[in-house]
């Protein structure tokens, strides 16, 4: 599994990179962006689920490649 | 307090400066939910209130039905050629796509995590000054006395004005706030000496440029295009008018809550590490911030007829207790680990500032229970709440020892 931010439903909520600062950081904007963009593990997966399940704009999507 | 006539039915004639609102709005929200949900008035000139996340949230992101040309509803339907309120020409709160990005984006980087977070020992070192003030007193003003000072002075320090001049400062975002909803020639009369202040200060950075968000702003550009010193200060007042009392109602929520709930300070007190998803839930359960739309034309909303320059009170407070949206949506639970809560808006016009404020409302309340881990409100019945589209407690007094 891979997280990812759809760049265009992000408006810099600044949810995902308090929570998981790890998977997470932020670009000039305030905008998030994923710092974590290979395989997830167990651990980094339920973080990124917890993110998602912050982030208001439903921006952020967990997915099997 | 209101002079409009009290309200019998919120639903079809609902009033948000009601007492009945402003001293407690949820119940009635919550009525509004079952019954409505797009609660009308025919007072402001005609308005609605969609009662739901649901609703809110589409308000919010459909910038094709609904404008952002003023964002505080007043007396009246705005014409054509008013000024937009609350603060005039000042982009991007008052701007809509396609305009409105270029705005945003020249402002959000001096509000990016980055250079909001290294202001964190300036914003604890005024909070420590702050209680130090206190003193001994048995009883401290959680409102007047501490979180009303906080944002206006952090502001006024990324500004980039002489510390000596604060109280001046206080004073004018004083007038600011009070006349938010005055008509736009007696505003005007009322910013002459903010204007003069402030130009002042701009000429003041234009000779001697500091690494401030003034400097910042005079060197920025808009489409290859420096900003105009009118710009400039248009977007100064947007700052003050939108990072004050927005902030200060969620610290004193915030106090408000702890004095009144004792097992929740314990918490705090015992589990700092709580600390970042309490702040999250004091943003969700007392969000301070109501936003207005005007309708741009004719349009059918979830089966209400809505009519060119009708308002739309966009309650995200509302959508903050919104069951369908939330687990326990009335119960503030101080370690909620999903909270999706829109205290700071949604879509395009997300809050700005919403890093500094999260950054303020955390130190104000870290700092405050650290020099007083017990304390209750003094007296319960002379607590007031701002009326109008920001709601905080006003006078909050806590007795902090016995």
């Amino acid at each position: 599994m891979k997280v990812r931010i759809d760049a265009d439903l992000c408006q810099g909520q600044g949810r995902c990179f308090s929570i998981a600062p790890q998977l997470f950081g932020f670009d000039d904007l305030g905008n998030g962006v994923v710092l974590k963009t290979d395989e997830l593990t167990e651990l980094e997966l339920a973080q990124a689920q917890l993110a998602q399940s912050n982030c208001p704009e439903h921006a952020i999507f967990i997915e099997d490649n | 307090m209101s002079e409009n006539p009290p309200v019998q039915d919120f639903a079809t004639d609902f009033d948000h400066t009601d007492p009945q609102w402003v001293n407690n709005p949820y119940p009635i929200w919550e009525d509004l939910r079952q019954r409505c949900p797009v609660a009308h008035t025919n007072r402001y000139g005609g308005a609605w209130f969609p009662a739901t996340h649901a609703g809110v949230s589409a308000v919010a992101k459909d910038t094709e039905h609904f404008t952002s040309r003023t964002v505080v509803m007043g007396n009246g339907r705005p014409g054509e050629e008013a000024l937009p309120a609350p603060i005039g020409v000042a982009p991007p709160i008052t701007s809509d796509p396609p305009f409105h990005q270029h705005a945003r984006r020249l402002l959000l980087p001096a509000f990016a995590p980055g250079p909001i977070n290294d202001l964190e020992p300036i914003i604890r070192q005024l909070c420590v000054d702050l209680i130090a003030k206190m003193g001994d007193d048995e009883i401290v003003n959680g409102g007047s006395g501490y979180a009303q000072y906080i944002p206006p002075a952090v502001i006024s320090k990324m500004l980039g004005f002489p510390d000596e001049d604060l109280d001046t400062f206080l004073e004018f975002v004083h007038i600011v706030l009070e006349g938010i909803d005055h008509p736009a020639e007696q505003r005007m009369e009322e910013f002459a000496p903010i204007e003069e202040y402030f130009n002042k200060q701009i000429q003041e950075h234009i000779d001697n440029p500091k690494d401030d968000l003034t400097t910042y702003l005079l060197n920025a550009e808009i489409m290859g295009t420096q900003l105009s010193p009118e710009h400039v200060f248009g977007t100064m007042i947007l700052v003050l008018v939108a990072g004050i009392d927005t902030t200060w109602s969620a610290i004193g929520a915030s106090l408000w809550h702890l004095a009144s709930h004792p097992e929740d300070l314990a918490r705090l007190v015992n589990e700092p590490e709580l600390m970042p998803v309490a702040v999250e839930e004091f943003l969700r359960f007392y969000a301070p911030v109501t936003m207005a739309r005007l309708v741009k034309d004719d349009y059918e909303f979830q089966g209400c007829p809505m009519k060119k320059d009708d308002w739309v009170l966009l309650g995200f407070p509302a959508a903050n207790r919104d069951p369908e949206a939330f687990e326990d949506a009335d119960k503030f639970i101080i370690d909620r680990a999903e909270n999706r809560h829109v205290a700071f808006g949604l879509g395009i016009h997300r809050c700005a500032g919403s890093n500094l404020a999260r950054l303020e409302l955390r130190i104000a309340i870290e700092e405050f229970i650290k020099r007083f881990p017990t304390f209750e409100l003094a007296d319960p019945e002379a607590v007031t709440w701002a009326q109008g589209q920001v709601r905080g407690p006003r006078n909050l007094p806590i007795r902090v020892r016995s």
